[in-house]
């Protein structure tokens, strides 16, 4: 009898410690739930005309001799304000870096060398690689946003990766630093970096194939 | 004061680290073969190699060398007997000879990473390298007679 009574007392108290971790797992999910609701969400604000817009400006960025002038549609670099072909007969190399005597280093120091003509430097000088281009150089509006999001062409870079290269490269950031005799890009690098940041917050549309 | 290896010897340099180096091999370390062109890395006369990369000294600052062995033409072989060296002798390739010790430099990194270099290879090594008196074609021809002889075996 003293032990049937026992066993319903273990019973009893098995149930009601059950009962008691079903809610605690209850209030834990709700909490959970509650909090996750709570938690501030950056509003999705797609908005094509307002990207486009800001993504024209970024073009108008790109396609500048300063930024255009290494990622030419061929395989020498540019020069001057005039993007002229490279004098010396340059070329891009396999590492985008140059060839034999004539790699990029060669002439181009860590910094920008004083005076007209003189070559200009950054640590990191160079062009795209062979194997992915880049190229800016003829690029319509539309062709140029497709490609920049595309990391099969824009060097493996996700949007936010690519925001970053703009807004903090060190040799893109050479273009507002680019030395005597040569003009930096209509606008500062922060503005532009805002664009970028704007055209992909909008929804990174592309322009319509007429956009010019 | 900074130290630098010129053709395996350490010089220790007296001098502000924003002097070219072509000024620092020819007016302190005392070796002329280095030319001065243009001073501005646009004509190839000043060329050395710095850690094996055919560098335009005029434009290298001395502060930038950061341990990186330089080599001029007076190390290009021994013995005058790199492969290019007789070549050019052969082929007569000279004529007034100033821009010759640069153009020397260049084709050593072609012929170092090219063996057998085509005409478009030597081209595209070498069009940096400007010489007035208009020797290129015995330039190009003793390029090609250098890659044979290092076929060959000669070894400098």
């Amino acid at each position: 009898m003293k032990k049937m009574i026992q066993g319903k007392t273990r019973n009893r108290i098995a149930i009601f410690l059950s009962i008691v971790m079903f809610m605690v797992a209850v209030i834990t999910v709700s909490f959970t739930s509650a909090s996750k609701n709570t938690k501030p969400k950056p509003p999705v604000t797609k908005d094509s005309v307002a990207s486009v817009k800001a993504f024209m400006t970024v073009y108008k960025v790109l396609t500048n001799t300063r930024c255009m002038n290494c990622h030419p549609a061929g395989d020498s670099p540019l020069q001057g304000d005039d993007s002229h072909i490279h004098k010396m007969n340059v070329k891009r190399g396999v590492d985008g870096k140059g060839l034999y005597a004539l790699r990029c280093s060669n002439c181009h120091q860590a910094q920008n060398t004083p005076g007209l003509h003189m070559p200009p430097g950054n640590p990191h000088w160079q062009l795209p690689p062979a194997n992915m281009k880049m190229v800016f150089q003829g690029r319509s509006p539309r062709q140029l946003a497709l490609q920049l999001l595309d990391p099969k062409q824009n060097g493996g870079r996700t949007t936010a990766q690519l925001i970053d290269h703009m807004a903090n490269d060190p040799l893109v950031g050479w273009a507002w630093n680019p030395g005597d005799g040569r003009t930096p890009p209509p606008i500062s690098r922060a503005q532009m970096a805002a664009q970028v940041r704007l055209w992909i917050a909008k929804g990174a549309f592309a322009p319509d194939a007429q956009a010019k | 004061m900074i130290t630098i290896k010129v053709n395996g010897k350490d010089y220790h340099v007296d001098a502000d680290p924003d002097m070219p180096l072509l000024w620092v091999i020819r007016d302190i370390v005392g070796l002329t073969g280095t030319k001065y062109g243009c001073g501005a890395a646009q004509c190839g006369a000043c060329t050395v190699h710095l850690a094996g990369e055919a560098a335009r000294s005029c434009v290298t600052k001395l502060g930038s060398i950061a341990g990186r062995p330089i080599v001029t033409i007076e190390a290009l072989s021994a013995n005058n007997n790199h492969p290019l060296q007789l070549a050019w002798q052969e082929l007569n390739v000279p004529q007034c000879g100033y821009c010759q010790s640069g153009q020397l430099m260049s084709a050593a990194v072609l012929l170092r990473e090219n063996p057998n270099p085509t005409d478009q290879d030597i081209d595209d090594a070498m069009a940096g390298n400007i010489c007035r008196c208009g020797t290129y074609t015995r330039i190009r021809a003793a390029i090609h007679k250098a890659a044979q002889l290092q076929r060959e075996g000669v070894k400098s």
